[in-house]
This record gives structure tokens, C-alpha cells and sequence, in this order.
């Protein structure tokens, strides 16, 4: 199945007193299920863009974008809302935790809209996520108290514990070491292949990049194939 | 799973995050719940106590005036008529309007030999029904039944101040008071009125119509303060449709009386003067609690929109997991709901326990209400439901504010 299709698309802000600010342009991308992609790309190329783009956050202002089947443009109010919920998780850059709760509220937070018995049972469901990301002993602390690494793995649980279709993860490992972020890199290709997820990973690391099936690169607002994700010199 | 499963789905699990939200900011909001919760127990007590204070208004009007509706009929004719025949005349009206209580009421005096002294003591020759239509009191025995007017000996309820006068026997023993006059009698006290106030210091006493008519003159003091050797008669009439009846018993009491005789008929109770004596007093009253509440609510409408700016972007990520715009709303709203509820809850208990409390029952009623009312449901029902409506009130804006802002801005934020 075909969960991402871009054709064509752009996206440019206004900007209160200067010119229109294009991030975008010329995006075509397809994402099947269960394929895993890797975007990378300068600081400011517009990867958390395109993500938001992807994840039905943003809309495009330019170009035709189909996410399962749906044409984003058309997608509105509380089907999107919804649809996003049901089929997307987001890994955020910045993590975005919920303050003030505690890891497995945080991890809980999708189940309260999913309704039905994921509703009922989200306690348990959360639990099991975060024993998966290795945070089993620290479901009670809140974010404030836990370490850069501690808070993404509950981010990564928090995108994962509804079995979405579509995986966004926003360096998902930026703020791991090299060891911690190969399991977690693991955890969630296998979460991704127990559903037969796509997974569209964006990351500076090579090493993370080079666990996908296919490699693209954010430049100058294009998106452009990238035959090998090792730079040139890098001995990895 | 069926829609009403869905929706019930999606109401707990509204609350359940509006109460996770309530507990995270609870610094914030607490405050202004007190006075919430204050506001909620000053409407409730208001209303409670006013329940309570007007019961008592209610009875004192009553021990007056009578019950609503209460008419008196006088009688007067150039030649008075028996009053033999004036009694069956009234029976008669009575039956035939289906008039459960009537009573007839005169003033009298009798001659009563004390240990210390003869003291002419005020009668009021009255009917059984009296007791029921002026809700008439009885702290000792018992106010007078049919069986009464068999007895030889004319039996007398007396006030406290005769009582007293009498060395307060125990009514068990069926004491009994000498009537002096031409061929005295004996009466036996039945019943014991409590003291009705700070000049209720000398002996009164009330005897059945009958028992007073049979008795002697008593010696020379005159039979009747009133002028009128008949006595009046008064009826309590249902109130819905009290006014034609008043004028039909008027009508036909005249006419069964015959030649000359006149009957004049006016209305004693309370509900006769107005619509609603107490309409002014309750309407202050509710006044005031609604101007409390509503301060309640401005506070509560102010943090409760701070708290949403602060909160625009935990909203955005609540968005990208699937918050629609709608549960949104609707769980912003519930927070403040949920929480003025609680501040409701109390607010109401407070208020009962305020209401309910001896002191609080003392000084509205004079500790001498017969019917003390429970605390009303209706005060309970006003302040939650109130407390509610505010919360609501208060919630809308803040609601509103946190879906007006775009997914993306608020992550962005
Ligand atoms: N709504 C907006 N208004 C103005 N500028 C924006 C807006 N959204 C993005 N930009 C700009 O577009 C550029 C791309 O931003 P984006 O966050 O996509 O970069 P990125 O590739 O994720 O960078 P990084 O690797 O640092 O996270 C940045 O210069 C950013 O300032
Ligand atoms: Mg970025």
C-alpha cells in the first residue's frame, strides 16, 4: 500500500513585512508500507517541514499530497484530526513531552483518544511500551527528572503505543549515545515491522541512516536521492 | 463498537483527562474553586436557610391567621338567631361544600380558683378543628379530640402561665381546675400550649364551643369580650378555588340563617395578602447569591484563560496525537466543569451541615418550628446546578481560545 505520495510540493510562509519564504519545492516522494526511509539534510533545509507536511500538521501550499489514499488538501477538521491519531506517530526534535506528567501518562496521552478498549486498557498498553524502551523502572517520573536519552525513548514510546501505519521520527536518536541509539533505532523497526509500518526517519548520523531501505537528502528546499549516506572520508 | 458506546467512550475519557489536567494545574485553580465553592455554599445555605426561615414566617402566620386559605364569617342580624340554630346552619354549609375543617371561635372568660386566689382567665371556645386550621401547638397532652365533647367534665388546653399557676401537675394524672360561678364545674386540663413569647405571661386557656356554651355566667365578669353573643366561625378551604367557595359558604350560610340575617366573610391567612409575602425576601436573597456566583465565575473565567495561553502548545501535541478540535472543547470545558463541580459539592455539603446546624435552626425559627423542614432538595438541585452552569459559563471562553489556534502555531508555539 501506498501511505505517502507527494507530487510536485511546496511550501512557502509569509513572513509579516519581507518577501514569501519558500521552504519547499518540488517535493515527489512515494512511501510504501514497511519501507523505511532516511532524510538528511543541513540545519534550516526544511526536514521538520516536510515532516509536518507528512504527518498532516502542516498542509502544502503548492502540489498534490496523498497520505494513505487521502488527499491531504481535502482532509479536514476531525477526520484529519483523527486520521492522524489512528495512523500516524510523531518523534518530535524537541521531544515534546508533556510537562508536569509523568512518563506513563506521556506515553498514555494517544490512548485517550483512540477510544474503545485501547481507552480502557491504557495503562496496561503504556507500560508495556515503556518496558520495551527500557524505561520499565522509570514510568512514574516525570519528564523534568529524566535524562535527554530517558525523555526520547518516552517520546519514542508515546509515537509508537498506538501501532501507527506511518512512523515520522525527527532525529530520533539525537540525543542518544551511539550503543543506546542502535536499540532504540532496533525497537522501532521492529515495532514498524510488526504492523508493517512505514517509517520515515530524519537523522545526522550515517550510521542511522544506513539502516534504510532508501536514502534522500534535503537541499535547497529539494529533495534529492543519495546513492551512498557515508560521507566521504567518514570511516564508519 | 456501537455509537453510544463511542460517545460514552469519549465522555470518561474527556473527564478523565480533564481531571489529570485539573490535577496537574491544581495551584492554579484551586483558588479560584474556593470561591466557587464559597459562592456555591452561600447560594445553598441562602436558599436552605430561606426554606427554613420561611417555614417559619409560614408558621407564625398561620397560628395567627390559619392555614391558606383561612376565611372567618361573622354573623350579624337585628335579631340574633338560636344559636342552636346558627350552629346546624354551619354544619350544614360545611357538608356541602366538603369543608373538612371548620371551627367556630369565640371569646370568653372564666372564673378559675387558683391556690392563691380566684383570677378571671380568657377562654377562646373553639372547635377541634382550630387546632389543625392554626396549626395550634401542644407541649404537654394533647389538643382536643372528638372524643372531648362527650366528656362531663369540660376539658381545657392552657397555656404555660396557667400551667405554672397550677404547680405544672403531670398531665397523666388528669389534673383539674375549679370554675367558680352559679353551680361551678370542674374541667380537666387535656393539653399544655408552649409559651408563644416574652408577654405570654398570664393564664389563657381553650375550651371546646360546646363545653363553653354549657357553662354557668360566670360571676358577673360577662360572657363575651366581643359584643356579639354569637360567636365566628372560620373554615380552611383549599386554596385554589378558595375565593368562590368563601363567597358560596357566605351565600348560603345567610340564606339558611333567614330573615335579616347578614353574613360577612374575609380571609385571615397569610396568602391572602399577595401574591407571595415573601416573594421580595427570597428575590433579594437569591439576588445576592447569583452576584456572588457570578464573581465566583469571573475569577474562575480569568485564571482559567491564562492557564489556556500557558497551555497552547501541550494542546498542539495533544492535537498531533489525535486530539480532534472538538474533544478539545469539550475536555477545556470539562476541566472547569469538572472542577466547579466538585467546589459544588462542597459548597452543598457545607451548606447543609451549616443549614442543619442547631444553632443555624434556633435563630431562623425560633426553635419552635413544628414542621422543620429537612435541608430542601431545590437548595441542593440550585447550588450544583449553579456550580455547573458557572463552571460551564467559565469554560466556554478558555475552550474556545484553545482550538482557535492552528495545529502547526501551537507546536511551533
Ligand atoms: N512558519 C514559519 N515561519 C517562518 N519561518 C519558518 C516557518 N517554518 C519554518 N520556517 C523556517 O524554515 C526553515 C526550515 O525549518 P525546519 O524546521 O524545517 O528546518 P530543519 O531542516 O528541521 O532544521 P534542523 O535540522 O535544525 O531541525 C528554517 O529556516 C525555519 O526558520
Ligand atoms: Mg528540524
Amino acid at each position: 500500500m501506498r501511505l505517502v505520495e507527494a507530487i510536485d510540493v511546496g511550501r512557502t510562509v509569509q513572513i509579516p513585512d519581507a518577501d514569501p519564504l519558500t521552504i519547499l519545492r518540488g517535493i515527489d516522494l512515494t512511501v510504501e508500507a514497511g519501507e523505511r526511509v532516511s532524510i538528511v539534510g543541513r540545519s534550516g533545509s526544511g526536514k521538520s517541514t516536510l515532516l509536518n507536511l507528512l504527518g498532516l500538521i502542516d498542509s502544502p501550499t503548492e502540489g498534490e499530497l496523498r497520505i494513505l489514499g487521502e488527499d491531504a488538501a481535502r482532509l479536514r477538521g476531525a477526520r484529519r484530526d483523527r486520521m492522524r491519531g489512528r495512523e500516524i506517530g510523531f518523534v518530535f526534535q524537541q521531544f515534546n513531552l508533556l510537562p508536569g506528567r509523568t512518563a506513563i501518562e506521556n506515553v498514555q496521552t494517544p490512548l485517550l483518544y483512540a477510544g474503545g478498549a485501547s481507552f480502557w486498557r491504557r495503562e496496561r498498553i503504556a507500560r508495556e511500551m515503556l518496558e520495551r524502551v527500557g524505561l520499565g523502572e522509570r514510568t512514574a517520573a516525570r519528564p523534568e527528572r529524566l535524562s535527554g536519552g530517558e525523555q526520547q525513548r518516552v517520546a519514542i514510546a508515546r509515537a509508537l503505543v498506538r501501532r501507527p501505519r506511518l512512523i515520522l521520527a525527527d532525529e530520533p536518536t539525537g540525543a542518544l549515545d551511539l550503543e543506546t541509539g542502535g536499540t532504540v533505532m532496533e525497537l522501532i523497526e521492529e515495532v514498524a515491522a510488526e504492523t508493517d509500518a512505514a517509517l520515515v526517519t530524519i537523522t545526522h548520523d550515517p550510521a542511522i541512516a544506513r539502516r534504510a531501505d532508501r536514502h534522500l537528502r534535503l537541499s535547497e528546499g529539494r529533495l534529492v536521492p543519495l546513492d551512498d549516506p557515508v560521507p566521504a572520508g567518514s570511516a564508519a | 463498537m456501537n455509537a453510544l458506546a463511542r460517545i460514552a467512550t469519549g465522555f470518561v475519557s474527556a473527564v478523565a483527562e480533564a481531571m489529570e489536567e485539573l490535577r496537574i494545574h491544581r495551584g492554579r485553580v484551586l483558588l479560584s474553586l474556593v470561591g466557587v465553592a464559597v459562592a456555591v455554599c452561600a447560594l445553598a445555605t441562602v436558599v436552605g436557610a430561606g426554606a427554613v426561615a420561611e417555614q417559619g414566617v409560614r408558621e407564625t402566620s398561620e397560628r395567627g391567621g390559619g392555614r391558606a386559605a383561612t376565611a372567618t364569617f361573622n354573623v350579624n342580624a337585628t335579631t340574633p338567631p338560636e344559636p342552636e340554630r346558627v350552629d346546624a346552619a354551619w354544619r350544614e354549609v360545611l357538608d356541602r361544600y366538603a369543608v373538612a375543617y371548620g371551627t367556630r371561635l369565640s371569646y370568653g372568660e372564666m372564673l378559675v380558683q387558683f391556690t392563691d386566689g380566684a383570677v378571671a382567665v380568657p377562654v377562646q371556645a373553639v372547635d377541634p378543628a382550630y387546632g389543625i386550621i392554626h396549626r395550634v401547638r401542644v407541649s404537654e397532652g394533647v389538643w382536643f379530640g372528638d372524643a372531648d365533647a362527650e366528656r362531663l367534665a369540660p376539658a381545657l388546653v392552657i397555656n404555660e402561665a396557667f400551667w405554672d399557676r397550677l404547680g405544672r401537675p403531670p398531665l397523666a394524672t388528669h389534673p383539674t381546675v375549679e370554675l367558680l360561678g352559679e353551680g361551678g364545674r370542674t374541667a380537666v386540663v387535656v393539653g399544655v400550649t408552649p409559651r408563644n413569647g416574652e408577654w405570654d405571661t398570664e393564664p389563657t386557656a381553650f375550651m371546646l364551643a360546646d363545653a363553653y356554651a354549657s357553662l354557668p355566667v360566670p360571676g358577673g365578669t360577662g360572657s363575651s369580650m366581643m359584643g356579639s353573643l354569637l360567636p365566628s366561625f372560620e373554615a380552611w378551604i383549599d386554596r385554589n378555588q378558595a375565593d368562590p367557595i368563601v363567597e358560596a359558604i357566605r351565600r348560603d350560610f345567610a340564606a339558611a340563617l333567614g330573615d335579616g340575617a347578614q353574613v360577612d366573610a374575609f380571609r385571615t391567612d397569610y396568602a391572602a395578602f399577595g401574591d407571595d409575602p415573601l416573594l421580595f425576601v427570597k428575590l433579594l436573597v437569591v439576588g445576592v447569591a447569583v452576584v456572588i456566583l457570578l464573581l465566583g465565575a469571573l475569577g474562575l473565567v480569568n485564571i482559567a484563560l491564562v492557564t489556556v495561553r500557558t497551555r497552547i502548545r501541550e494542546i498542539g501535541i495533544r492535537r498531533t496525537f489525535g486530539a480532534t478540535a472538538g474533544r478539545v472543547f469539550f475536555a477545556v470545558l470539562m476541566e472547569s466543569v469538572v472542577g466547579t463541580f466538585v467546589a459544588g459539592v462542597v459548597g452543598v455539603g457545607a451548606a447543609i451541615l451549616l443549614v442543619r446546624s442547631p444553632l443555624m435552626t434556633m435563630v431562623l425559627g425560633g426553635g419552635e418550628l413544628e414542621d422543620l423542614p429537612g435541608f430542601p432538595i431545590e437548595a441542593a438541585v440550585i447550588g450544583l446546578g449553579s456550580a455547573v452552569l458557572v463552571g460551564a459559563l467559565a469554560g466556554i471562553l478558555p475552550a474556545f481560545a484553545a482550538i482557535r489556534v492552528r495545529v502547526i502555531d501551537a507546536i511551533r508555539f
